[in-house]
């Protein structure tokens, strides 16, 4: 069974996610990779909500809009048709990146869903038990299929400073497929794969 | 000298948009392998409809369309510099087109070029043959795959690796588990023994661009590329790191001199999104053909 998930997200809907779980994941979602998420960290979590007049505006409609929200780790190839943007290909990038801010903007903004590929660590983990999230996975590489299931680029937020790929690109999704691999009851798929592989590369290369 | 800028702009369409065949057909045989309904052959599901999806609107099979790293073979009389700045107008003209995304950004401030092109970027490699044609062989390399290379200068107590295949084998087997599905599993390894370090990097590359199956000529390496194939997928990291039967889909291996004092095992993983291609063109005038 596949679980539609539709932004904002409630706890409950949260709660009743459990590793291995099919998803598909339905209204307006923000990327966010490496520049965004310093950029999240520094200018609205470290000055304890208080940003420069001149980040304000975005501020406030990140608060909003990530309130029981999701962020999608992603760098889009983007192309722009009279004046409209839209996503071409839109897979997901490598999370872990993150880890060190992931965290922070969970408990920030009361984020529900982070969707990258990779996984993520202890931290990200800990957040989402304590804070009702969900690591979602999307499959790698595939850009085209992804793209194909975000039915219109709202807005685009830094585009000039941060670039393309590192862009806050504001998105209605449909359908968006992924799997649940981190849940808010402390489990990770991607700990267990570790755990298992590493006991069968001993196994290997040390025995 | 012919002008083959549009029939570079062609190639890179081609290496973007359309995964070759031998990986689609290895992506295939490898959902086989996997449990009906496991979040390993959904993973797999999708690669291979996102593959016909990208093929059928030529739109880029991942949204990371990577370093294009091209090896230009060129006749006697070519001019490489001219070669250099077709290539770069070909790239600019490709990721205007969105067949590219714009994936060069200043070293240190982070700034992106907007058309792929930059210090030392895209990578071209420049080989002078007998041939009275140009080859050019074309690798999209990712990000993500490229982060979880590694390289090992041998011996290394850790690991028990000493300078022989068996350390080989051992420092192999840690590269792919260290990487687990971080550089999009399944894929491949490109593996080169020997060189410094700057050399065995750029070798384990070029392994990437042989069709898969193709073992090494030394009946010794190819041996050693089918263990760490077997063994690399008894890890059961899986598709995309969700636990599975298949974790690369083939290892290819060659060797350099080295220094005596130096022994060095570069490792390059490629993603499932194996985008290799190649064309051919003669002279003026002539087909220019592209596999």
């Amino acid at each position: 069974m596949i679980h539609k998930l539709t932004v904002p997200i409630s706890d409950e809907a949260i709660s009743a996610l459990h590793v291995g779980d099919q998803v598909e994941i339905s209204g307006v979602i923000f990327t966010a990779r490496d520049a965004a998420h310093k950029y999240m960290v520094e200018q609205f979590i470290k000055t304890g909500g208080s940003p420069a007049e001149s980040e304000a505006a975005l501020y406030e409609l990140l608060k909003a809009k990530l309130d029981g929200g999701v962020i999608y780790h992603c760098g889009p190839v983007v192309a722009k048709d009279d004046g409209v943007w839209r996503f071409v290909a839109a897979g997901p990038t490598t999370s872990i990146r993150e880890e060190v801010y992931q965290d922070l903007v969970i408990e920030h903004f009361n984020l529900k869903g982070v969707i990258g590929k990779g996984g993520m660590g202890p931290r990200t983990l800990a957040a989402c038990e304590k804070f009702k999230a969900v690591y979602l996975h999307a499959v790698g590489g595939a850009g085209t299929l992804i793209a194909e299931r975000v039915q219109e680029v709202e807005d685009v937020h830094k585009l000039k400073e941060f670039g393309v790929p590192e862009a806050f690109w504001q998105i209605r999704v449909e359908g968006f497929p992924a799997v649940v691999t981190m849940d808010s009851h402390g489990k990770s798929i991607h700990a267990d794969v570790a755990a298992q592989s590493e006991a069968k590369f001993r196994e290997l290369v040390i025995a | 000298m012919r002008d083959l800028t549009e029939a570079f702009v062609e190639l890179i369409r081609r290496t973007s948009t359309d995964l070759p065949a031998d990986m689609e057909q290895a992506l295939r045989e490898a959902r086989e392998q996997e449990a009906a309904g496991s979040a390993a052959q959904g993973a797999l599901d999708t690669m291979l409809v996102n593959t016909e999806m990208s093929r059928a609107k030529s739109r880029p099979i991942c949204q990371d369309t990577g370093t294009p790293i091209f090896e230009v073979h060129y006749p006697i009389g070519w001019s490489t510099r001219q070669l250099t700045a077709q290539i770069k107008q070909a790239v600019a003209i490709a990721t205007e087109k969105s067949y590219l995304r714009p994936n060069a950004v200043d070293a240190i401030s982070g700034e992106n070029s907007g058309n792929n092109s930059g210090t030392e970027f895209p990578t071209i490699h420049f080989h002078e043959w007998d041939e009275d044609a140009v080859k050019v062989d074309l690798l999209l390399k990712g990000g993500g795959c490229e982060n979880v290379g590694a390289q090992y200068s041998l011996p290394n107590a850790q690991l028990k690796a000493g300078r022989d295949l068996e350390g080989v084998r051992r420092v192999e087997l840690d590269a792919v588990t260290k990487a687990q599905g971080q550089g999009c599993a399944p894929g491949v390894l490109g593996i080169a023994v020997g060189g410094d370090r700057g050399a065995s990097y750029a070798w384990s590359k070029q392994q990437l661009f042989r069709p898969l199956g193709d073992r090494n000529p030394d009946p010794e390496l190819a041996a050693l590329e089918e263990t760490i194939k077997a063994q690399a997928n008894e890890l059961g990291i899986g598709p995309m790191g969700f636990g599975g039967q298949t974790t690369v889909l083939d290892v290819q291996m060659d060797t350099m001199h080295r220094l005596p004092a130096s022994f060095f095992v570069s490792v390059s993983y490629m993603c499932w999104a194996n985008r290799r291609r190649s064309m051919t063109a003669r002279g003026e005038g002539d087909e220019v053909t592209y596999r």
